[in-house]
């Protein structure tokens, strides 16, 4: 097993996603099965090898920190399922 | 020939010698989707009425001898590129209701052409899938077999392109997305170097390897396309400032002098022996022409899977953290905790193959398993990379299969997830090493079912890969057939 359904549970958590307990079932089996195919990249030796994140080699784009047109905030605000005032609201933090 | 069956380039020619008015093309377009839509699915949202207004207004500019390339042209796009006061549902429900308040960029560069938006094309649900059924919003099949999917992510654009329903798409290109749908449903489909076109207003799969690109019915529309979605653009950070040439100049020049690379790791036991055949013939094919043929290998091919899908899916596992129910988008139920909220409003929102991914990308950066995982895919994508680089010091261009299969019946995969990833072997590495990839007809299966052939190129050389999938073009009459719908 690379994956038990306890820490299917608790990667959910992290992801913020609520998976009832024929899908933690569901996914326990499926992850595992994708994650023993992926094992075949320990056959290679990586050792030394840079890792590539951008296959472009781009440096920082950086520019003039100079006010421009934006999205007005009304509008943005529409775009929430609940606003008040000048802010979205959510249900209670704590 | 009827209007619907027009190339962008022969509509042009026909609304500037004013034998047609966009009006009329467009009215067309709009009949023939009005027939076939109901067997074929491709649209999400359908803009007529817009498109009714907005074929008009291009006459206008046209009568005013002010006519580009897309003036006047009705295209379809995919429903994950942003567009201003219409809906972009990336065919998932947490999205369903969304109306972008901007456009994005390819949109500005196509908006400022005057071309005609038809509607917003259907997709897997945040293109994470290779067949279309992800979507969360509807089905779209094949137009050469109903019973057969039309390929993924970019199902909807592809299978409009081949049905009619539009002259020429635009589409995404994540692992394959532009490629192995229009390769599936007989069309011409381009995914350009990364970098090449704007991201800006795409929304987010997977950043590092997610690119826009064209598919049409031809590689003359591919280039006329290509000529106005390319481009700096500094609201995109990984945007490159690079000159865009004007693809259509080189694309009569032919494969003489060109080497072309055969990888021999993709051509591979298990693949399909009538797909395997029709791109044997059309190498052979490319050689009359002129080219000289090099078998290479790309000793890294069997590891692009693993890579991208560790890649592809911890990038978008920070990409989708966005989807909470709190500033945009579907908000589901009333809780009393925001945590709760957020993981109502999330379970519910996303579809199953977006939550797998989700979690496997989450799993994937977590604590204790980053180093096995991310860093050891991260480092294999070098490898991979570095396989092109010395094929390229070799050859011009790599020409190789795009799906191991004609496109596959609806529901024969979607059970087991493994087997779907697997089907993207041939398009993924091209992402992961961020180099262009070219799709376009090269024969039919005995079913009648479209295969594609894959023209890959080093990065920035589409024009190389544009000319070659002409001079294929010029000796074959595939990417002439359409379906019968």
């Amino acid at each position: 097993m690379k994956i038990s359904s306890e820490e299917v549970e608790h990667v959910a958590h992290l992801a913020r996603l609520h998976l009832s307990a024929s899908d933690i079932e569901t996914f326990t089996q499926q992850l595992n099965s994708i994650l023993l195919y992926m094992e075949k990249l320990s056959e290679l030796n990586t050792s030394g090898i840079t890792p590539t994140t951008h296959v472009l080699h781009l440096s920082n784009a950086f520019r003039e920190d100079q006010v421009r047109p934006s999205l007005p905030r009304e509008e943005a605000l529409e775009l929430g399922p609940e606003q008040g005032g000048s802010s979205f609201v959510v249900p209670k933090v704590i | 020939m009827e209007l619907h069956d027009l190339t962008i380039a022969q509509a042009h020619q026909k609304l500037k010698n004013k034998e047609i008015s966009s009006l009329e093309l467009t009215r067309a377009i709009l009949n023939r989707i009005a027939k076939v839509e109901p067997k074929v699915g491709a649209y999400i949202t359908l803009t007529a009425e817009l498109a009714l207004a907005q074929a008009q207004e291009a006459d206008q500019r046209i009568a005013s001898k002010r006519i580009g390339p897309l003036t006047g042209i009705p295209l379809g796009i995919k429903d994950l590129i942003s567009t201003k006061g219409i809906k972009t549902t990336c065919a998932s429900r947490i999205l369903e209701d969304y109306v972008p308040p901007y456009d994005a960029t390819v949109m500005t560069r196509l908006r400022a052409e005057e071309f005609v938006l038809l509607g917003k094309t259907n997709m897997d649900e945040f293109a994470m899938g290779s067949s279309t059924e992800s979507s969360a919003l509807q089905v779209t099949r094949n137009p050469w077999n109903p019973a057969h999917i039309p390929g993924g992510s970019s199902g909807g654009s592809a299978a409009a392109v081949a049905a009619g329903e539009c002259l020429g798409a635009i589409g995404s290109d994540t692992g394959g997305s532009i490629r192995q749908p229009a390769s599936h449903c007989g069309v011409v489909g381009l995914k350009p170097t990364y970098g090449r076109v704007s991201r800006y207003g795409l929304v987010a799969y997977a950043s590092s390897l997610d690119q826009i690109g064209p598919l049409t019915k031809d590689t003359i529309d591919c280039a006329l396309l290509m000529n106005v979605l390319c481009g700096y653009d500094p609201q995109d950070s990984t945007s490159v400032s690079q000159n865009v040439p004007d693809y259509t100049a080189v694309l009569e020049k032919g494969v003489k002098g060109l080497t072309l690379g055969i990888p021999r790791e993709y051509f591979i036991s298990g693949m399909d022996p009538e797909v395997e055949q029709a791109v044997r013939t059309a190498i052979t094919v490319l050689e009359n022409q002129g080219a000289q043929c090099l078998e290479i290998s790309l000793p890294h091919t069997e590891y692009a899977i693993a890579v991208y899908y560790i890649i592809a899916t911890a990038e978008a596992s920070s990409n989708l953290a966005r989807y909470d129910g709190v500033s945009f988008g579907l908000r589901n139920g009333n809780e009393q905790r925001l945590i709760e909220m957020v993981q109502q409003t999330r379970s519910f929102g996303f579809g199953s193959e977006v939550i797998r991914r989700i979690m496997l990308g989450t799993y994937v950066l977590s604590s204790g398993y980053y180093d096995a995982y991310y860093m050891k895919a991260s480092q294999v994508r070098t490898l991979i990379h570095q396989d092109f680089q010395q094929a390229f010091q070799k050859c011009d261009l790599i020409v190789t299969p795009i799906s191991p299969t004609p496109a596959f019946r609806i529901g024969e995969k979607s059970s087991d997830p493994l087997q779907m990833y697997l089907t993207d072997i041939f398009t993924i590495s091209a992402n992961l090493a961020g180099i262009p990839g070219l799709s376009l007809p090269c024969g039919f299966s005995s079913q009648g079912l479209p295969i594609g052939l894959q023209i890959l190129g080093n990065h920035f050389e589409e024009e190389k890969i544009l000319q070659a999938g002409r001079a294929f073009e010029r000796a074959t009459d595939h990417h002439l057939r359409r379906p019968v719908i």
